[in-house]
């Protein structure tokens, strides 16, 4: 049973100030699995993923990952881990080449072990993995400057930026938030695909539609609070949830 | 029939064929490239050649700027990881006192107390410094101001190391060749050394920390490590000129812990430009020189150099390395049109 569990949250709690923000959530993952994590705004969300990922130090709870508990560890000893997490604000390498912005992680000690990265090969593998999330190869845009990229692109490349880990576990923070419609119908295949390959995925999202038809699972947030857990229809169906969602359902 | 000419930006030519890789057609853009590195270098190296001329003074001059030039890249490369530094002293006093300890105490020689001095000195700043790596900004600055003044105070009251009379009559250095050429060189491996270096990938990397130190932390990459690292490199400049100017001097005391260490280098980064190196040894070759000029003022001299200061801050806060890149890209020639 051990085995097929990639990630065990136990009971984690996180207040700032007065404010609590995750309260007692637990929740686990499977290997391959898809988890979709939702909730209004301000219900912690995103806290969740800095607790995970050791950006947030819990006040109390367990964060076991592949048998072993990498609770309050630094944010780069759990990236070397294989946890890759994109952040809901990119905040890139604006007067970098979008290639380049890539060279932070391929430059890990975690990257040179799995793909023996040399220097020369790094530019090489990271025009490989921004195509991977569709940027043109064979245009300019993998070298122009990452600011003048639009923010669809910045959204991928914050992708790009987690699949250059080689994770086991993958992340993504409202990756579709501010992408358009097409986009998002561009990235969802990317995201399938990766799941199919094996790979673990957490995604925290608002668009409720598009994360549906890839999520076999969700949990819901609200407060802090875990108030569902399971199958994306089945959830939608509870009157908790319902409630939470009353009002802020027009936005997604 | 007349010709018409029209201007033409010298760079354009170059710039046009491709954004950024440059692709060089004659040997007229080569000299455009060219000269701007050139020129300083072999500036640099004939100074000490004017011996004669200016007299030992002005000598005297050189060598304290490319220490304090030196000091100012130190400046400079912690700046690129984000560690705004206010203690450049630190590696100045703990280069020039290692070295003063091992050559007043074992008696050992100059070509072997400097590179012990610098290795040593810039070893005990890394570690010295490396429970605070951890704080940003102000936080950050604040320590390394106070640490060279709470060390000259250490020195002081525990009269070790000479206490406050310091230590004197160290060996001289080997001739006024090796006095001249030797910071010369030094500082010209370390201006180019930092610019190759932080356009590395390495380098990114560390230039990442400073933007972003959460996507670099999220890149599995241990910020800390790296930080204690460019430290080190920009120790290794600090303690070198605090190394030398030991047996420059023949001497060594609390002066070397003194403030002046600390503001100047920062000073000359700030005027010279920050982010280029070349921008620091710039500012050190205009505030060094100038503040002796204005030494004829007597007490007047600081009202002038403070009042010069503001004036170029003010005018040009890009800082005077930047605004000559500029406008260096914007010359223009006149071309044959039609
Ligand atoms: N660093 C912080 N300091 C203080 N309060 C914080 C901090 N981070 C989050 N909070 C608070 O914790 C609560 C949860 O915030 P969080 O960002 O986790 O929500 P979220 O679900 O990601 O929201 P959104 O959908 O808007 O991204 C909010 O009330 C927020 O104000
Ligand atoms: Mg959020």
């Amino acid at each position: 049973m051990e085995d097929s569990t990639i990630l065990t949250v136990e009971r984690v709690s996180k207040s700032f100030g007065g404010v609590v923000a995750v309260d007692g959530v637990s929740f686990h993952l499977e290997k391959g699995e898809l988890l979709g994590i939702i909730g209004p705004n301000g219900s912690g969300k995103t806290t969740l993923v800095n607790l995970i990922t050791g950006f947030v130090r819990p006040d109390s709870g367990k964060v076991i990952y592949q048998g072993k508990e990498i609770t309050g560890k630094m944010p780069y000893k759990i990236a070397e881990l294989g946890i890759a997490r994109t952040f809901q604000m990119v905040r890139p390498f604006y007067q970098l080449p979008a290639f380049k912005n890539l060279i932070i992680p391929l430059y890990s000690p975690r990257v040179k072990k799995l793909r023996g990265g040399k220097y020369g090969e790094r530019d090489d593998m990271a025009v490989d993995l921004l195509e991977e999330v569709g940027f043109e190869r064979d245009s300019f845009v993998p070298y122009k400057m990452a600011a003048s990229l639009p923010h669809g692109y910045l959204k991928r490349l914050e992708l790009a930026r987690c699949l250059a880990l080689r994770p086991d576990l993958l992340i993504l923070d409202e990756l579709f938030s501010g992408m358009s419609m097409s986009e998002v119908a561009s990235t969802l295949p990317i995201i399938e695909r990766l799941n199919e390959g094996g790979l673990s995925i957490i995604m925290v999202e608002h668009r409720l539609k598009e994360l549906f038809r890839i999520a076999n699972r969700v949990i819901v947030l609200n407060f802090g609070r875990k108030i569902a857990d399971g199958p994306p229809h089945q959830v939608m169906k509870k009157e908790e949830v319902k409630a939470a969602y009353l009002g802020s359902e027009g936005e997604t | 029939m007349s010709v018409r000419y029209r201007k033409e930006r010298l760079d354009r030519g170059i710039k046009a064929r491709c954004e950024d890789i440059f692709a060089l057609s004659s040997y007229r853009e080569m000299l455009y490239l060219l000269l701007p590195r050139v020129l300083p270098v072999i500036a640099l190296l004939s100074l000490p050649l004017l011996k004669g001329v200016v007299g030992l003074y002005w000598e005297k001059v050189l060598v304290v700027t490319c220490a304090i030039a030196l000091l100012a890249l130190s400046w400079d490369l912690m700046a690129s990881v984000g560690l705004v530094c206010l203690g450049q002293a630190l590696f100045f006093g703990a280069g020039a006192y290692l070295t003063g300890f091992l050559n007043h105490s074992f008696g050992w020689p100059p070509f072997l107390t400097i590179p012990l001095g610098t290795l040593g000195g810039a070893l005990f700043c890394t570690l010295l410094l490396l429970p605070v790596l951890r704080l940003r900004g102000i936080y950050f600055a604040i320590v390394t101001l106070t640490l060279p003044l709470l060390l000259a105070r250490f020195i002081e009251t525990t009269k070790i190391l000479g206490g406050n009379v310091g230590m004197s009559g160290l060996s001289p250095l080997p001739g006024i060749w090796f006095e001249l050429y030797v910071p010369v060189v030094a500082l010209l491996i370390c201006l180019f050394g930092f610019r190759r270096l932080i356009n590395e990938d390495y380098g990114l990397v560390l230039q990442g920390i400073r933007d972003n130190d959460r996507a670099v932390m999220s890149g599995a990459i241990n910020i800390y490590k790296l930080k204690a690292q460019a430290v080190f490199i920009a120790g290794v400049a600090g303690a070198f000129a605090g190394a030398f100017m030991t047996h420059y001097y023949q001497f060594v005391g609390m002066p070397a812990f003194a403030l002046d260490y600390s503001i100047l280098p920062l000073t000359c980064a700030v005027l010279g430009g920050v982010g280029s190196f070349a921008g620091p040894t710039l500012g050190a070759f205009i505030l060094v020189p100038l503040s002796e000029i204005l030494r004829a003022f007597g007490t007047l001299r600081v009202v002038f150099y403070s009042t010069i200061l503001i004036i170029c801050v003010v005018g040009l806060p890009e800082g005077i390395f930047h605004y000559i890149q500029r406008k260096y890209h914007q010359f223009e020639r006149l071309v044959e049109v039609g």
